[in-house]
């Protein structure tokens, strides 16, 4: 059913990248009737191509991008000379990063929505309200948990905004680091819950429910369990005949006329040849990272500091992957190997509070993300001996007997935090690197720190022998994972990138649906928030496509 | 379980999407056929010696077989043939730097694979915060734990110690507290 269209074929909608958003897109375009290309600059893996390795999965790139093909340079200001390192990692196959995640699909609360309003001011950072509310985007996280598979159970965190349906399915089975932190939060007073998890709990839609295997963060699922893109809405995009899905093709430029829309993209393919691909609209959902630096690639003499960026704020208020991790040793074993990674969460310290003296907050979760390398080269206490017989011998006991609690919290969106294109180092395909400038609000590190304090007290009154940590700000948490900001959305074009409804300001045929457009980073676990932005966006491009709304 | 996932195992390495990865794997394959210890393809013998002396103290084999009996030093050969091919250099330098130490704090010694126990232990706790030690103890981990298809790891020596049973599938309880009766 698959079809193929030629580069000179002018399509109805060019879709860059095929990940979370991007398949979103091919789902949405091609089932009302638009012919759609994507373009994704991964290859096109399944299920068959992935293994339980460790070694090829965290060890090498893997599923995700490698610096060693795609060099990335990295400075806390713009003071200082970047350097090469992987400081943003995002999933490099079509399906994107939604292959490879964790698979958390937390909604952003009510409040993350106007947190300027709600906190005021921060100084030395950037927070503003989104254009939009939480009811705006409702319905579409709704589709999303629908139309991808999403376990939860609906109405279990207080905390969150009305939903109009509970979860398609029931949520997956407790693990011990579940119960253990169940109990102790409620001990503690507050409100834990079952994850809500892109992972079927049951079969849904053609697949079978998950088997509890373990591998699921960094590596592809082997029983198509987990609710990728590339398990769920790509295929249903495929089988319109009106979707092809192009792998190992990488955007160069998004081109556009003199009228100033979007007329296509040239890419390179497997063999690095450059191929233009004629399209009416262009959607842009490349990872808040490659997003903006392909529109900075993308110059031309109507707009020469790159697509879309009249504002200048292409690339700006970049958001990182804040948190910290607290980890307890317990009598009994866990085996906290087997199954998902995280069956409970709570968010009772989500919302931002004047009282605490900084901006900020967070949410955490039971889990337990090793496997047995890297749990060996990372996950054993600081300190304990990193070698010899009896670190040895604690390793024969603490695999197994280990849990952590990770918090996921704020990142302030800050003018200085950017990505911008490196002006020395190139891709081996000879285009400019990705540079990263970020460091840390002051505020992201209070909270971090704060955050550690209620982990560690909820592994004490779980009961764990022994306790341990380590805050990302600590340690200059690289890579960031979590791509959110730089093509902020606004009502003011002065301000903002994209507008409510995720159409660029600046050229009306080009939409970008990704973590790009966030203007605040909630409090991280963006893919639902991504998903549900995609499916809204292309609701309105095609509604605009279809002339209900201009052009 | 063990005949599914060997056949499943069979079915994946064929399609190994990476290139390096298949060539990393014929490597392993050939390696297995072969009759007595497989030969290095990028190590000479006398560094392997001094290379497995060191990752012998990192995982030893004192209370069970550690990295030695694990094959780490073939998996590290591997590395360095396929994958790891830009840390030859590292390699070359860091050993050579090893010797040095070893022939500062041990006059008359001949190589650190005929050290004694203690000396062995010494020189390398005066080497722990270099970074070929933490290179040497990432391919130690990796090697000790990671998928036996890439020659460490034998017989499963590494999961064995740390209790994972590396199935494809699981079905709750998992644990002592997610058990009926287990606390919960």
């Amino acid at each position: 059913m698959s079809v193929t269209f030629r580069p000179s074929d002018e399509v109805d909608f060019l879709v860059i990248g095929a990940g979370a958003a991007g398949g979103v897109m091919a789902k949405e375009l091609s089932t009302v009737g638009f012919r759609v290309v994507v373009l994704e600059q991964g290859p096109y893996l399944t299920e068959k191509d992935y293994r339980h390795d460790e070694i090829r999965y965290t060890y090498q790139p893997g599923l995700t991008n490698d610096p060693k093909v795609q060099p990335i340079t990295h400075r806390k200001s713009e003071s200082e000379q970047a350097k090469p390192i992987k400081a943003v990692e995002y999933g490099r196959q079509v399906g994107g990063g939604s292959v490879h995640f964790t698979a958390n699909y937390w909604r952003f609360h009510e409040s993350d929505f106007e947190e300027r309003s709600l906190f005021g001011d921060v100084p030395g950072a950037d927070l503003a309200d989104w254009p939009i509310k939480y009811s705006d985007l409702e319905p579409y996280y709704t589709k999303a948990e629908y139309d991808l598979g999403i376990s939860g159970l609906g109405g279990a965190n207080p905390f969150e905004g009305p939903r109009s349906k509970p979860y398609p399915l029931p949520p997956m089975p407790v693990k011990s680091s579940g119960v253990l932190f169940d109990r102790a939060a409620k001990k503690l007073g507050l409100h834990p819950y079952p994850a809500p998890v892109a992972i079927l709990s049951q079969a849904y839609q053609g697949r079978s429910a998950c088997v509890h295997c373990g591998f699921c963060e960094s590596f592809g699922c082997e029983m198509r369990a987990k609710s990728s893109t590339l398990v769920s809405v790509i295929p249903t995009a495929e089988k319109t005949g009106r979707c092809e899905i192009r792998p190992n093709s990488y955007v160069r430029k998004i081109e556009s006329d003199a009228h100033g829309r979007a007329t296509g993209a040239v890419y390179f393919d497997a063999s690095r040849r450059e191929i233009f691909q004629r399209a009416k609209a262009v959607m842009l959902c490349a990872n808040g990272a490659e997003t903006a630096r392909l529109l900075l690639l993308s110059k031309s003499k109507r707009f020469p500091d790159g697509l879309a960026n009249s504002s200048g704020l292409v690339g700006k208020y970049l958001m990182w992957d804040n948190g910290g991790f607290a980890s307890g040793l317990f009598e009994h074993p866990l085996n906290e190997y087997k199954g998902i990674q995280v069956t409970r969460v709570l968010h009772d310290y989500y919302r931002a509070d004047p009282k605490r003296g900084f901006y900020g907050g967070g949410g955490l979760d039971a889990r337990f993300d090793y496997y047995p390398a890297s749990f060996a080269l990372h996950g054993m206490p600081p300190d304990t001996p990193k070698w010899g017989a009896e670190y040895k011998k604690m390793l024969g006991t603490y695999f197994t007997h280990t849990m952590g609690v990770l918090a996921h919290t704020s990142s302030l969106p800050q003018l200085r935090s950017s990505i911008s294109l490196d002006p020395d180092v190139k891709d081996t395909w000879g285009l400019p690197a990705m540079r990263v400038t970020y460091d840390y609000h002051p505020d992201d590190i209070a909270t971090m720190k704060w955050m550690l304090t209620k982990q560690v007290e909820i592994l004490e009154a779980a009961g764990a022998k022994k306790i341990w940590t380590s805050s990302f700000a600590l340690e200059d948490n690289m890579p960031s994972r979590h791509l959110m900001g730089t093509c902020r959305m606004g009502n003011d074009p002065k301000q903002s990138v994209v507008d409510r409804y995720n159409r660029t300001h600046d050229v009306p045929n080009l939409w970008i649906a990704d973590g790009s457009s966030f203007v605040t980073a909630g409090r991280q676990q963006p893919t639902a928030t991504i998903q549900a932005l995609a499916y809204r966006a292309a609701d309105f491009a095609a509604k605009a496509a279809k002339g209900g709304m201009k052009a | 379980m063990e005949s599914t996932r060997r056949l499943w195992l069979s079915q994946c390495i064929g399609m190994a999407a990476l290139a390096e990865v298949a060539a990393a794997q014929q490597h392993a394959h050939e390696a297995v056929q072969s009759a007595g210890p497989p030969p290095f393809q990028t190590l000479d013998p006398a560094t392997a010696l001094e290379i497995d002396a060191i990752v012998s103290q990192i995982i030893p084999s004192t209370d069970g077989p550690g990295a030695h009996e694990a094959g780490v030093i073939y998996f590290i050969d591997r590395a360095l043939s396929t994958f790891d091919k830009d840390l030859r250099d590292a390699y070359r330098t860091g050993i050579g730097e090893v010797e040095q130490k070893r022939k500062e704090m041990f006059p008359g010694s001949a190589s650190v694979a005929t050290l004694g126990n203690e000396q062995q232990i010494q020189l390398i706790h005066a080497m722990e915060h270099t970074d070929f030690f933490e290179l040497l103890r990432t391919h130690t981990m990796y090697g000790f734990l990671g998928n036996p298809s890439y020659g460490g790891n034998r017989d499963r020596i590494g999961w064995k110690l740390i209790g994972f049973d590396d199935r494809m599938a699981y079905q709750p309880p998992f644990g002592y507290y997610d058990a009926p009766g287990g606390d919960r």
